[in-house]
């Protein structure tokens, strides 16, 4: 058990869980209290003990899946009968697979045709049957993903091969069907909502199952820790902006809701609690007074600094597309935090956008707006940052002024054209600060047309922001 | 000291008979709470019974709620302790000839001119207490150092009087929603529970236990409804206690089946920003 656990917690630490040795102990400490056979149990008491941070949660999922699903007594435990036998014919599966006499074994779900079997996951779907459900997985997994030992394909291989055989598209509008019958002919709007949401929340748990299915089969073919590595996915604050997925892509943008908030309050309470400011003379006398002339209780003045001014200038061209459109996100979510945030985006053109951003509530909108309406197209539509500096500088220029900071956000990748970096060095004369946030690895600066470099002389700083932690850093340098 | 609870399914148990209804998660960690003498730190978004958790397991066990709510600008003397200098004051000039300056200085500092606020009192407190520290991520991060101590050891140090230990290891809760990362030494010294949304499941259930007269029907549809809403892409998802004024509301109106109309009405309970009703009452009623 120790060597499992030390193993657990060691590639929690790979998968970037920042695990202390007194959360370790804590652990080992919690796990004596649970009886072992409630896995539900034992996954809570390490999930307190470790993992402090919900964005976290799903990678402690997954490693403690990879660890724990397969071993010791969890087998036992099943919600009636009915499942028990599941599980244990489950387990002679694995078994029987181990010993690559796969098919020989198998229960009676094995001499079922597809149609039958497409029939019985329906019922299952219908009814929301938890346990025909996981054992309709383990057999689809069994009979479509095709899966050899020792093969090196990674499980998203066998998920699709196995989501493809079973159409689970289809199935939803025959869900549908079927439920529009069974209460007699139309069902209300909101009625089909509602059943639609239920039938697809049941697939997507059926999708789960297969998922697990998968991964019990290929730790059983691999161990857990070569699984562990596979399956090791970089943590929320992690994740690339440039190669973000559409699903990170999601969760990126939940998480960047409290950043922003962070940044607010950051500001706000700094403002508020900046140290005490020069001696209120009036005040002090005036307070002295009630000492009999005696200056006891010395008044200060609070500073008022100024509330900062934002001004937001993003390049969304292609060569920094998903990071474009995450700066837009970003823009946004800003814009519902401060007053006063103007933001501007460029290819070789450059357009203010903040009306976009302010007349809707909804950002995909808002984005695609930007996206079609913004006149950002000069000459060809590649980036040219000297013009669009230029043009921003004549246009906007003299609404810089000694509260404002710039952000600027892009590669500096600029084709060769000239640079126009006075614009930034003038810029920086009477702006507050000027910022530049580059989503390219700090390896790739200065490399190819990138003129970073050149630039970055005349900006207060240029920060690598590729993922939301280094923003965060950021975030708290500027507040 | 003998453990406040026998299994994970008793503290379940006990808090369904106070109305709350936990899950497998919540039940597990307030369980490990008690054997591993740790604080709880809870998290989670606005209206998910984080504060009610405490409530509920000091109604259980029968114990005292000790509640800090925590500010901006919370400090020592409003936590933890304060001397009450008006009586000190006035035990120097009642005796102002009699007593030698020592022994004035050594009798002022004593317990009786101490005042007890939240975090000193439950450490001292000689029946079974339940400390609340209420949405700790408010205080800054300098004064989240004064749990520090209290959080880990049970004792407060005060520099007149010395240390003061506890006479009994109280459950604590910490409740945070998560507006700025609290730091890693808070954190560390904590077990973590994330309270999340309920499942349609458990959401129904405690429709059904908060609720009085309500119908199985009506607060499946309800649970359902409010799953639906919560997938929208909001400013702010119903919390549980909306989704409870809801159900209050509809029960009131003496609503046994929802309609789309019926709820676009009463929308305005569930969803508190008017962007979000309008688009909750457009994805409702629209059939996509």
């Amino acid at each position: 058990m120790l060597d499992l656990m030390s193993g657990f917690i060691s590639e929690l630490r790979n998968a970037g869980l920042p695990v202390s040795l007194t959360e370790n102990l804590d652990a080992m400490e919690a796990i004596k209290h649970i009886p072992l056979e409630d896995r539900e149990a034992f996954k809570y008491a390490l999930g307190a003990t470790l993992v402090k941070n919900n964005a976290h949660w799903r990678s402690f999922e997954t490693v403690f899946e990879v660890y724990f699903s397969l071993r010791g007594p969890e087998y036992a435990i099943a919600d009636d009968a009915d499942a028990g036998d599941f599980w244990r014919e489950m387990q002679e599966q694995l078994q029987s697979q181990d010993g690559d006499s796969r098919g020989a074994a198998g229960g009676a779900m094995d001499q079922m045709t597809p149609e039958e079997m497409m029939a019985m996951l329906m019922k299952a779907l219908m009814a929301g049957d938890q346990a025909l459900m996981r054992a309709l997985a383990r057999q689809a997994v069994q009979r479509f993903a095709g899966m050899e030992p020792g093969r090196p394909v990674g499980g998203t291989y066998y998920l699709y091969r196995t989501l493809r055989n079973l159409d689970l598209d289809s199935m939803l509008e025959k869900l549908m069907e079927t439920s529009r019958e069974e209460v007699g002919g139309q069902l209300t709007p909101l009625e089909e909502r509602l059943e639609r949401d239920e039938h697809e929340h049941r697939i997507e748990q059926f999708k789960q199952e297969i998922e697990a299915e998968i991964r019990r089969r290929l730790v059983a073919d691999r161990g857990a820790e070569a699984m562990a590595k596979t399956l090791r996915k970089p943590l929320p604050e992690d994740v690339e902006f440039m190669h973000a997925s559409r699903d990170e892509m999601q969760g990126l943008k939940k998480a960047l809701q409290p950043l922003t908030r962070k940044l607010a309050a950051r500001l706000a309470r700094k403002r508020k609690h900046e140290r005490r400011g020069p001696l209120d003379f009036r005040s002090t006398v005036r307070h002295s007074l009630s000492y009999g002339g005696v200056p006891a209780d010395p008044r200060f003045k609070y500073p008022r600094p100024a509330k900062p001014e934002l001004m937001v200038v993003a390049d969304i061209s292609g060569s920094v597309a998903a990071f474009a459109r995450f700066t837009l996100m970003l823009v946004y979510a800003i814009q519902g935090q401060f007053s006063k945030v103007r933001s501007f985006v460029f290819i070789d053109g450059i357009d203010e956008v903040t009306d976009f951003f302010k007349g809707t509530e909804d950002i995909s909108e808002a984005i695609h707006k930007v996206n079609t309406e913004a006149d950002v197209i000069w000459v060809d539509g590649h980036s040219d940052y000297g013009h669009a500096f230029e043009v921003f500088w004549e246009k906007y220029g003299r609404d810089v002024g000694p509260k404002t900071t710039v952000l600027l956000l892009g590669d500096a990748r600029n084709n060769y054209h000239a640079s126009q970096s006075w614009v930034i060095k003038e810029m920086r004369q009477k702006a507050r600060h000027v910022y530049w946030l580059n989503p390219e690895p700090r390896s790739y600066w200065n490399t190819g047309d990138s003129i970073v470099g050149e630039y970055a002389t005349h900006t207060d700083g240029v920060y690598e922001c590729r993922n939301m932690r280094q923003l965060e850093s950021f975030v708290e340098k500027l507040a | 000291m003998a453990p406040r609870f026998d299994s994970v399914q008793s503290v379940r148990d006990g808090l369904r008979k106070v109305n709350y209804l936990a899950d497998d998660g919540i039940a597990g960690v307030a369980f490990l709470a008690d054997r591993l003498g740790k604080p709880i730190l809870v998290e989670g978004p606005a209206g998910t019974g984080k504060t009610q958790l405490a409530k509920s397991v000091a109604e259980m066990i029968g114990a005292r709620l000790i509640r800090l709510q925590c500010y901006e600008g919370l400090d020592e003397s409003k936590a933890l302790y304060e001397w009450n200098y008006k009586k000190q004051l006035l035990r120097i000039q009642a005796d102002r000839k009699s007593d030698s300056w020592s022994e004035i200085h050594d009798d002022i500092f004593g317990p009786d001119f101490l005042l007890t606020r939240p975090l000193l009192e439950a450490i001292t407190a000689d029946d079974p207490v339940v400390l609340l520290i209420d949405e700790v991520d408010r205080v800054e991060v300098e004064t989240e150092a004064l749990l520090l101590e209290i959080l880990s050891e049970y004792q407060v140090s005060i520099p007149e009087l010395g240390t003061i230990t506890a006479k009994q290891i109280p459950l604590v809760f910490l409740t945070s929603n998560n507006t700025r990362e609290l730091s890693e030494a808070l954190k560390r010294r904590c077990l973590f529970l994330h309270v999340d949304y309920p499942d349609m499941d458990r959401e129904k259930e405690i429709v059904l236990a908060k609720v009085d007269g309500i119908s199985q029907n009506l607060a499946d549809q309800i649970a359902r409804i409010v799953r639906s809403i919560r997938q929208l892409d909001l400013k702010k998802a119903p919390s549980v206690s909306e989704t409870l004024d809801w159900a209050r509301t509809l029960v009131l109106l003496g609503i046994e089946h929802i309609e789309a109309e019926q709820a676009k009405e009463t929308l305005h309970i569930l969803l508190k920003y008017q962007t979000d009703i309008a688009k909750a009452a457009k994805e409702l009623s629209v059939d996509k």
